[in-house]
């Protein structure tokens, strides 16, 4: 590490601030003029109706997709070529021809991390989410379950600031899922600001502390989650949670 | 029929007692192959993974190319490489016509084109899969393409076969450039083509086999290879 590098290391990437932003495709914007800013500590979590642009949303943020206009600036901008201090776990984990082991390593490798210290670090990311003994087995053969823990290991054990999730649990059974939040809340604790997206309105109240819900590529409502679920202050998310409730 | 009868149950006796003249060709055959087949793979499959990943101006049109030269007659191949390392051409000096390495160049320029457009298709599908995780990561581009040829090792031997199969079976690149000489340049397929010409059925025939052998013994290896690999890697 250089003196300069040492010196940036402080700064936070939080706050998030989004400003006026856009993201159109195919002539349509999946993302209408939106502003917000997250900050740490807090677990945001999204939901809105399929097509509100939630997961676009997401990969706008972590800088997979590009706007079409507005900014999205962190408080310590990532800077290229430097390690990313966020991470992101898909609904599909994507995980490599290798061992559960070596998928971490490989996370960690990416990241510029020391050589001598990359095991040491990618075992314990197992250990956190339960894989410790599945480490040698090959990644792709795992169950559905542990194939999104060892991605949730993989984000762990780069020590991310912010994790993005899309819709983690959407493709598991409840069993898996409950396994999923378990890690995503233990993250939490240990200082990661969670930004989740999800279809499943318990895990909502479950795992958020506050609510972002989009409509037609827009935020139609930013509450805390315990009143939002009490007593929505937007007609469309009002009809929404009316429409999802029961399921 | 009985004429071919004969000729068979020659070339069988002619494998089994190992006539030397037949293992040296078959050993030549198998050292020029497989010697392009190395080159073919360490230039034709970064390159086919680089196109895959990259964007830069032109990639469509050098996709378009790569596809076009799979279809290189070999003969063709034969007479630019002939032209090249000709007494007048531009390597002449090298003296190396007529030699197993003359071989070698004409096989491998032959058959990277094919190991490059196809890991090429194969590693662009699974970029399709793997870039939203791999730039999460961090990862850039080429990093990326280092990745996922390592990913789809599995995919990429059958890649490679076909490669080894299509520089084995050719005969036309290697008799221009080789000049069939006996001992020296002759191989399996410019021997059979001549042994035929000369009314040497089993020679010809029993070499015939040995290719047929060989071909279907390296398929049959990269498959179970494969197989078992995807059964146990996923």
């Amino acid at each position: 590490m250089t003196a300069a590098s040492i010196m940036r290391a402080p700064t936070t990437l939080l706050p998030l601030h989004v400003e006026g932003l856009v993201f159109a495709a195919g002539g349509r914007r999946i993302i209408d003029d939106v502003s917000f800013r997250l900050d740490a500590a807090t677990r945001t979590v999204i939901i809105g109706a399929n097509g509100a642009g939630k997961s676009v949303l997401l990969r706008l943020c972590h800088g997979l997709l590009r706007p079409t206009a507005g900014t999205i600036r962190w408080n310590a901008p990532e800077l290229p070529g430097a390690p990313r201090r966020q991470a992101m776990v898909f609904q599909r984990p994507v995980l490599l021809r290798r061992s559960a082991l070596a998928n971490v390593i490989y996370g960690l490798r990416v990241a510029g991390t020391a050589p001598d210290a990359r095991e040491a670090l990618a075992r314990e990311a197992l250990d956190r989410v339960g894989l410790a003994r599945l480490a040698e087995r090959p990644a792709r053969v795992l169950s559905g379950g542990e194939q999104q823990r060892l991605a949730l290991a993989r984000a762990w054990a780069l020590r991310p600031e912010v994790l993005f999730l899309d819709e983690p649990t959407a493709s598991l059974d409840p069993g898996a899922a409950h396994e999923i939040e378990k890690v995503v809340a233990a993250m939490h604790t240990a200082g990661t600001k969670i930004v989740l997206v999800t279809h499943n309105l318990g895990q909502a109240r479950r795992l958020g502390d506050e609510i972002l819900f989009m409509h037609k590529g827009r935020i139609a409502e930013r509450a805390a989650a315990a009143s939002f679920f009490k007593q929505p202050a937007s007609p469309e998310a009002a009809r929404f949670l009316e429409g999802e409730l029961p399921w | 029929m009985n004429g071919l009868g004969a000729a068979a149950a020659q070339a069988i006796h002619l494998i089994g007692s190992g006539d030397a003249n037949l293992i040296g060709i078959v050993l030549l055959s198998l050292k020029v192959s497989l010697t392009a087949v190395v080159i073919a793979c360490l230039v034709g499959l970064p390159l086919g993974a680089t196109i895959a990943v990259g964007r830069f101006p032109g990639r469509h049109a050098l996709i378009v190319v790569l596809n076009a030269l799979m279809g290189l007659p070999p003969v063709v191949v034969g007479l630019a490489v002939y032209l090249l390392l000709s007494r007048a051409g531009p390597l002449g000096a090298m003296g190396i016509l007529f030699t197993p390495t003359a071989m070698v160049i004409a096989q491998a320029l032959l058959i990277t084109p094919i190991v490059a457009a196809l890991s090429r298709q194969v590693i662009e599908d699974a970029w399709g899969e793997y870039r939203e995780q791999l730039r999460s990561l961090g990862e850039r581009r080429l990093g990326a393409a280092a990745t996922l040829l390592w990913d789809v090792r599995f995919s990429l031997l059958t890649i490679v076969l076909a490669g080894f199969g299509r520089a084995a079976a050719e005969v036309g690149a290697v008799m221009i450039v080789g000049g069939n000489i006996d001992g020296v340049t002759r191989v399996m397929t410019t021997a059979i083509a001549l042994e035929t010409s000369k009314g040497d059925l089993p020679l010809a025939l029993g070499l015939g086999l040995v290719l047929l052998t060989i071909v279907l013994v390296l398929n049959a290896a990269a498959y179970v290879v494969k197989e078992t690999a995807q059964r146990r890697y996923g």
